[in-house]
């Protein structure tokens, strides 16, 4: 790093019950500088942020802000002292306004006799030169819930400019952003170094944080592995340090072929606004990829075929036989599991215990006849089988589901779905915020899925993952499906452009 | 083409139930009676709405946040019941004295949710759990107190409550000042837009530093004054405080709120609501009578527009689910080929 740190960490250090989440940290933020933090799922990057944050203290070490010292208490004071954290769950409002939602927490107000009421043309006028420093051209009494994800992320960091925060942290911000809104975030985040701004940057996603960053850190359990100019750190070398051993390979090997029996099959679905004339086959033993921009209409045709969301025309299959319309009860019970992308909310009871979340949706498979009562000895062998075959690392089955990572979390409900025996899994982004490591467990399961002759249709915006473990994939925009891929004929840009709909007419 | 005039109108619609409903009760009771519309009998009908509209405004309060207060009927007990007490002092029965009582009356209203209000924020019990216990509590109150005698306010009490301000009757212009105020705090204060906030998800709310305790405790006060002040202003009117007073009360308060377009969910919610909603409910009550509907069937007919009222709210908002749901193709227009989106939605 050149030049003067505008934030120092010296020797940081937190425990949660024994356990050290943050070990001796010391690290420098530089003034008008991007840091990319990098690390697996649980590595401590949370942590140490939140420290910054003023959400938890430290056990011990010290912080210099702008060489004076800093330990905020709480979330409030850190944001007074000039430190913004976007979340990766926006803090924002649906019901009020861009406005009301950058102004909150301070609104200009003026004075009428006794009252001092929200001064709205100063609301209005500041909140236009904040939203035009971010580059969002929509009037500032637009109500939020008209917004599209990337539209809110500009709104937040508009929220923190108007507190002028010295430092930003975003944490995985790119998650539920457009290619485009991406590119948007990242040309403000050089905007903001160009101020003078320091930006701190978590991603799963390296290639952004290289493209980003000016220097990164490398954390692995609590501690700081590494630290320096982007230079240093190609791709590999940071997952080198990340892992802790050398990965050779981000994806296992594919090792069994397709059949030729088909198990699902799609003809000519249609739901207006939705998706129109969708028709494809799922082979048994083959991993069939659906790739598409934000909004093109996977997560829709992933619920219509799960029977949670209704079609006005076609009909879906499985093994020849029709599907009832909009009954997931019926998908389940002929065979099809559905993991979505949003596990903490659709896919896991995050209260409820490891063992628990296993048994879920097999329950009446476990019940003891007649009177359906549930015996916990069968629920833990059956779960606890489970757990093993898929490597979930949890303290014990009793632990609350929240307290595992993400791609452990994932592997519960992968477990939960397992145990009903389906044949064709439909996966949402199974990969979504997961670590390195977790992502190659999930790509093997898969794979094994396949080679005892499921069919997985596997949804997700990260190409790359589909062309290293997909069969075939089918490519959509808009509703629709422009264009199918098989394994020898994959090709990125081709891919990229029928998404893009450059090559269709 | 179609279509999109059919999605503009039935939204429109939608968003505007509760005045169409409004509108429709109006114009079929006024071509159905025909002194229905005379100046004299809408004035009634507003007048006798005044007193849950009031009410109603601080339920808003309650309602925005999430939270619920089924304790107003109750507390319109309590606080008449104190100013009744304190009138019958006999240094109390002039014009300072009557000031005295209704202040008190009003102070024992908001003292009241307050009560609730430190149940719900520092003990973290559930609002209808609280405000249920101070229902029971709140009566068996008053019922210790007064051993179930009924209580008789002096003249210059009722002279009061029958009294008019430039020709406008004292409950409606109190109705008025309510309601002016309540837009203005909700609509122009920081208070207000935070109320929202908090109500839409308080989690987020706190995290933005927002100090949700002191909001959530500041609505239960300000519907226990408004409780107090329909209590007190209709007790005035009454003259006669006896066992069944406000009994029943919260469900007529909950019910205008509601029908006014307030969500029980939290986050959304007018002042105007609670008018709209309280003339609404006392505006089929006088009608029926009008048109002459069995008095036993009247409860059922209210139903039936209550009914109508909460169903078109759920309509709506399963329709701005989906409305969500499209929205998501019409960010197209940044991305290449955005004319597509249009052509999903409205199929040739």
């Amino acid at each position: 790093m050149s030049g003067p740190a505008i934030l120092t960490l010296a020797a940081i250090a937190k425990a949660f019950a024994g356990i050290h989440a943050v070990r001796d940290v010391s690290l420098a933020v530089g003034r008008g500088r991007i840091l990319g933090l990098v690390g697996e799922n649980g590595a401590g990057k949370s942590t140490l942020m939140n420290i910054i944050g003023g959400v938890v203290r430290p056990d011990g070490g010290t912080m210099l802000l702008d060489g004076a010292p800093y330990a905020p208490a709480s979330p409030g004071e850190a944001s007074r002292a000039g430190i913004a954290f976007i979340h990766q769950e926006l803090n924002l409002f649906s019901n009020l306004t861009i406005a009301e939602n950058i102004f909150l927490n301070d609104f200009p107000q003026r004075r009428f006799g006794p009252f001092s009421l929200i001064d709205r043309a100063a609301v209005a006028r500041q909140a236009r030169a904040l939203l035009s420093e971010v580059s969002l051209d929509l009037p500032p009494e637009t109500p939020l819930d008209r917004l599209s994800p990337g539209e809110r992320q500009l709104v937040e960091v508009a929220r923190a400019l108007r507190l002028d925060a010295r430092i930003i942290i975003f944490d995985e911000p790119t998650t539920s952003l457009t290619a485009r809104e991406t590119e948007r975030l990242f040309a403000l985040v050089a905007r903001l170094r160009e101020a003078g701004k320091s930006v701190i940057y978590i991603s799963h996603i390296l290639t952004d944080v290289a493209a980003l960053a000016d220097d990164i850190a490398v954390l692995r359990d609590g501690a700081l592995i590494e630290a320096g100019a982007k230079a240093q750190f190609p791709i590999a070398r940071m997952i080198t340090l990340m892992v802790g051993r050398p990965i050779d390979q981000l994806y296992p090997p594919r090792k069994s072929a397709p059949q030729a029996a088909v198990l699902l099959e799609a003809i000519s679905l249609g739901a207006t606004g939705i998706i129109r004339d969708v028709s494809f086959a799922l082979h048994r033993g083959e991993v069939l990829g659906i790739f598409g921009l934000m909004g093109a209409g996977r997560t829709e045709l992933a619920r219509i075929l799960f029977g949670l969301d209704s079609h006005e025309t076609g009909e879906i299959r499985v093994e020849g036989r029709r599907l009832p319309a909009r009954s997931a009860r019926a998908s389940i019970r002929s065979g099809i599991a559905f993991i979505t992308e949003n596990r903490r909310e659709e896919g896991l009871l995050m209260n409820g215990t490891v063992a628990e979340n296993i048994a879920l949706a097999a329950l009446p498979r476990l019940a003891i006849t007649p009177a359906e009562l549930i015996e916990q000895g069968r629920i833990r062998s059956a779960a606890g089988a489970l757990a093993e075959a898929l490597n979930i690392k949890t303290a014990s089955l009793d632990a609350p589901a929240k307290s595992l990572s993400g791609g452990n979390q994932q592997k519960v409900v992968l477990a939960k779905w397992l145990l009903c025996r389906p044949s064709v899994f439909i996966m949402d982004e199974p990969t979504r915020g997961i670590d390195v490591g977790a992502k190659y467990e999930i790509y093997s399961i898969i794979d094994r899925l396949a080679g005892a002759g499921g069919g997985v249709l596997f949804i997700s915006s990260e190409l790359e993952e589909l062309l290293a473990v997909c069969d075939r994939i089918l490519v959509m925009s808009r509703g629709e499906i422009v264009g199918e891929f098989a394994r020898a004929g994959f090709d990125r840009g081709r891919v990229l452009a029928a998404a893009f709909r450059e090559a269709a007419a | 083409m179609n279509r999109a005039l059919y999605d503009r109108v039935s939204g429109y619609l939608l968003r505007h139930a509760a005045a169409i409903i409004f509108i429709v009760v109006f114009v079929y009771f006024g071509l159905a009676a025909d002194n229905f519309l005379s100046a004299e009998n809408s004035l009634n009908i507003i007048k006798q709405a005044s007193f849950t509209g009031v009410i109603a405004v601080g339920m808003t309060f309650v309602l925005l946040t999430a939270g619920i207060d089924l304790s107003v009927g109750s507390n319109m007990y309590v606080s008449a019941m104190t100013v009744g007490y304190l009138l019958q002092i006999p240094g109390l029965q002039g014009g300072f004295g009557v000031l005295a009582g209704i202040v008190a009356g009003l102070a024992t209203g908001a003292l009241f949710g307050a009560i609730n209000a430190a149940c719900i924020v520092y003990l973290r019990i559930t609002p209808f759990l609280v405000t249920l216990a101070t229902m029971v509590a709140g009566h068996g109150l008053v019922t210790a107190i007064t051993q179930s005698f009924g209580l008789d306010y002096p003249a210059a009490f009722t002279s009061f409550g029958a009294a008019s301000i430039l020709g406008i009757p004292i409950p409606v212009a109190i109705f008025a000042a309510v309601v002016a105020a309540a837009h203005i705090v909700l609509t122009r204060t920081p208070f207000g837009r935070q109320l929202y906030a908090v109500g839409n998800d308080a989690e987020a709310a706190r995290k933005a530093g927002i100090a949700t305790d002191r909001i959530i405790f500041s609505v239960y006060v300000i519907s226990g004054l408004c409780a107090a002040l329909g209590g007190v202003t209709l007790i005035a009117l009454v003259g006669r405080l006896n066992q069944t007073f406000g009994v029943g009360k919260e469900f007529d308060v909950i019910t205008a709120a509601v029908l006014g377009g307030t969500s029980l969910f939290g986050g959304v919610g007018t002042a105007f609501g609670a008018v709209i909603g309280s003339v609404l409910v006392q505006m089929v009550q006088a009608g029926m009578v009008f048109v002459k509907v069995n008095l036993y069937l009247q409860p059922m007919v209210l139903a039936a527009v209550i009914f109508i009222a909460v169903f078109f709210d759920s309509l709506r908002g399963a329709r701005l689910e989906k409305l969500k749901r499209r929205f998501i193709r019409m960010d197209a227009p940044n991305e290449p080929g955005a004319s597509a989106g249009k052509e999903i939605a409205n199929p040739p």
